[in-house]
């Protein structure tokens, strides 16, 4: 049973997917309980896999489909940091499951089993992307996730409609740049496996034709992960969004691309080439930029969610200067970040939906005394918040220390600059959202959804607000064991020596 | 003005060797400035189709072999180098399958945004949007 495991974290979500519809025909809820019981299994395996690959030392665990052997055949490769990666992405999928439920209580079966088929293949397209050993599967799996992602903004109502079909067409541009990035390194090589390209590539990383395809992979992931100057789908995206399905779609579906590249730059080229490097140049300038940006731009914000994207376009910026770094440190930071970040983002994101459940609000002018309306929630508030700017126990300080670090070890102190003065600006929009919470007086509110007993929200609201704020702390306290038990196991072979 | 016979070689030979990939490229970028050049939501996303089968056209380009024959398995031809490379066909077509399902959704979002905001062009949608 547990070596089916790496396929079953694909394969439980979509068949879930594909039934959801099926069975909320017969009653309401029984599609979206079989949607949350597969991503609680895929859950499981994945936490089993991520033990396996721990207790092995590191030894990457190879799933052959159909055991067809590579490179003939697909085969799903997980280390270390794949594993984690896919616990995250899993867990976060779990909890936006559970979270959205109330927001769908009112609509009817067809709506509710479209939303989960949706959200549970979101979660099929962002796993596989992260396991598979494939490019073209890579290709397939980026496409099943943008797919159910673009109907997932588009339920987020009228302007959400507009943003998807923005986000369509920009996102085709990647996923065709990806393509013809791959179709070099297939004309060159006459192999789609990704250990096996990277073996034969070895001799030929001087050809020109590599610059080309460094050049489409930054593009291509660059639009999909959001790194700045192709940000521009993405505050729409995020803002107007199902609010039900915001926290998987801000916290998730934007890191992995951003994953995928520093697989494809450090796993399969390997950082040591010229071409490589001069690309890894270009994502660290433009990372940099992309924070200080961000940042900017979030402070301007009054739309709660709007504030949220830009900072997620700062955020991807930290990933972008880790790998950019390409030191141990650099890249331990960026990949600690990309998990912390899902936790982050997405509680922030639960937050917002919360509030925006109970009164229909996200304007932060609006917020005014909300911790006595809603404690719990502002709890995480504060908790997210913190971990953003980077204060020491939440998660969010550990990933930046580690950036900082591999900036310093390597005498890059323009990225130590950038970052101190983006943690500065961090500071100057979180503590605006918390001065509006606690010092502000309380606003005339319309409460849409009244609270029926004595907690603030429903329950299965709740729960995923308490759980990711203690997520954030548990990610700091754990960083150490992280780092050395998981992630430094999973570095390329490079750094191992 | 009479064209040298070393002239027509290099042409000969660009045409040979690079000329299906120059056109490719132009339908390439012809799709993309398509997309970013038109103001109406529908003529972008045509546009957007033909910048996914230049893309297309790019992977079958390269598997083409001169003298090759279509890859069956007859008993008789057993020398690889006879046949045309199947695989980046076979990748196409997820390809097509792929950028079917995308165009698919277009059009949905499409209609629905027609619906909403009574037209497909983007500045007049923009302008309404805002209210």
């Amino acid at each position: 049973m547990s070596q089916h495991f790496p396929v079953l974290i694909v394969l439980l979500p979509l068949t879930a997917a594909l039934l959801s519809p099926f069975f909320s025909y017969f009653h309401k809820h029984m599609g979206k309980w079989v949607a949350v019981a597969s991503l609680f299994g895929a859950f499981l395996c994945s936490v089993g896999l991520l033990m396996q690959t721990v207790q092995d030392g590191g030894q990457a665990v190879h799933y052959w489909m159909g055991n067809w052997a590579p490179p003939l055949g697909i085969e799903f490769v997980v280390d270390p940091i794949n594993a984690i990666i896919v616990a995250m992405i899993t867990f976060l999928a779990l909890m936006t499951a559970i979270f959205s439920t109330p927001f769908l209580k009112k609509s009817n079966w067809l709506y509710m089993g479209g939303y989960y088929t949706l959200l549970a293949l979101l979660c099929v397209g962002l796993s596989g992307m992260t396991l598979t050993g494939d490019v073209f599967n890579l290709y397939v799996y980026l496409e099943i996730a943008s797919l159910s992602g673009y109907g997932l903004i588009a339920l987020g109502g009228n302007k959400g409609t507009l943003a998807a079909f923005r986000y369509l067409l920009i996102g085709t541009i990647a996923a065709s740049l990806y393509l013809l990035g791959i179709g070099f390194l297939y004309a060159m090589t006459g192999s789609l496996n990704m250990a096996d390209l990277s073996g034969l590539l070895q001799g030929q990383m001087d050809s020109p034709l590599i610059a080309m395809a460094v050049v489409l992979f930054i593009a291509a992931f660059g639009i999909k992960a959001a790194l700045f100057p192709f940000h521009g789908w993405q505050p729409d995206a995020y803002t107007f969004s199902h609010p039900g399905a915001a926290p998987l779609i801000s916290g998730a579906m934007s890191k992995v691309p951003a994953y995928a590249m520093l697989r494809f730059f450090f796993y399969l080229f390997g950082a040591q080439h010229l071409f490589v490097q001069h690309g890894l140049t270009v994502i660290g300038v433009l990372g940099a930029m992309g924070i200080i940006l961000g940042s900017v731009m979030a402070i301007a914000q009054d739309d709660f969610r709007r504030m949220l994207a830009y900072s997620s376009v700062a955020q991807i910026g930290y990933i972008a200067v880790g790998l950019a770094i390409g030191s141990v440190y650099g890249l331990i930071g960026a990949v600690l970040h990309v998990v912390n970040h899902a936790f982050m983002k997405g509680s922030l994101f639960m937050v917002i939906g919360g509030i925006q459940y109970r009164f229909g609000e996200f304007r932060i002018s609006q917020l005014g005394q909300l911790h006595k309306k809603m404690p719990l929630t502002v709890v995480t508030l504060c908790i997210a918040a913190l971990g953003m700017i980077g204060i020491p126990p939440t998660g969010g300080f550990f990933s930046k220390w580690y950036i900082m670090l591999g900036a310093m070890s390597t005498e890059q102190y323009i990225y130590v600059a950038v970052l101190v003065i983006s943690s500065l600006l961090n500071a100057v929009y979180f503590f605006r959202v918390l001065e509006n919470v606690f010092v502000n007086p309380s606003p005339a509110l319309k409460e849409v959804n009244p609270p029926s007993g004595k907690l603030e929200l429903p329950l299965q609201m709740l729960i995923p607000i308490v759980v990711m704020g203690l997520g954030i702390l548990v990610l700091g306290f754990c960083n150490a064991s992280i780092v050395d038990g998981i992630i430094k196991l999973g570095l390329p072979e490079v750094f191992l020596r | 003005m009479t064209v040298s016979a070393s002239t027509m070689d290099v042409l000969n030979n660009f045409l040979a060797t690079k000329g299906i990939y120059s056109l490719v490229l132009i339908l390439l970028f012809l799709g993309m400035y398509g997309m970013i050049v038109s103001n109406n939501y529908m003529k972008k996303m045509m546009a957007m189709n033909v910048m996914q089968v230049a893309v297309i056209f790019f992977f079958l380009c390269f598997a083409q072999k001169e003298g090759g024959m279509i890859p069956i398995l007859d008993g008789i031809t057993t020398n690889p180098d006879l046949y045309i490379n199947p695989l980046p066909h076979a990748l196409m077509l997820t390809a097509i399958v792929v950028s079917l399902g995308t165009t698919g959704v277009a059009i949905a979002l499409l209609m629905r945004i027609k619906e909403t905001f009574g037209s497909v062009e983007e500045d007049e949608i923009l302008g309404r949007a805002d209210k």
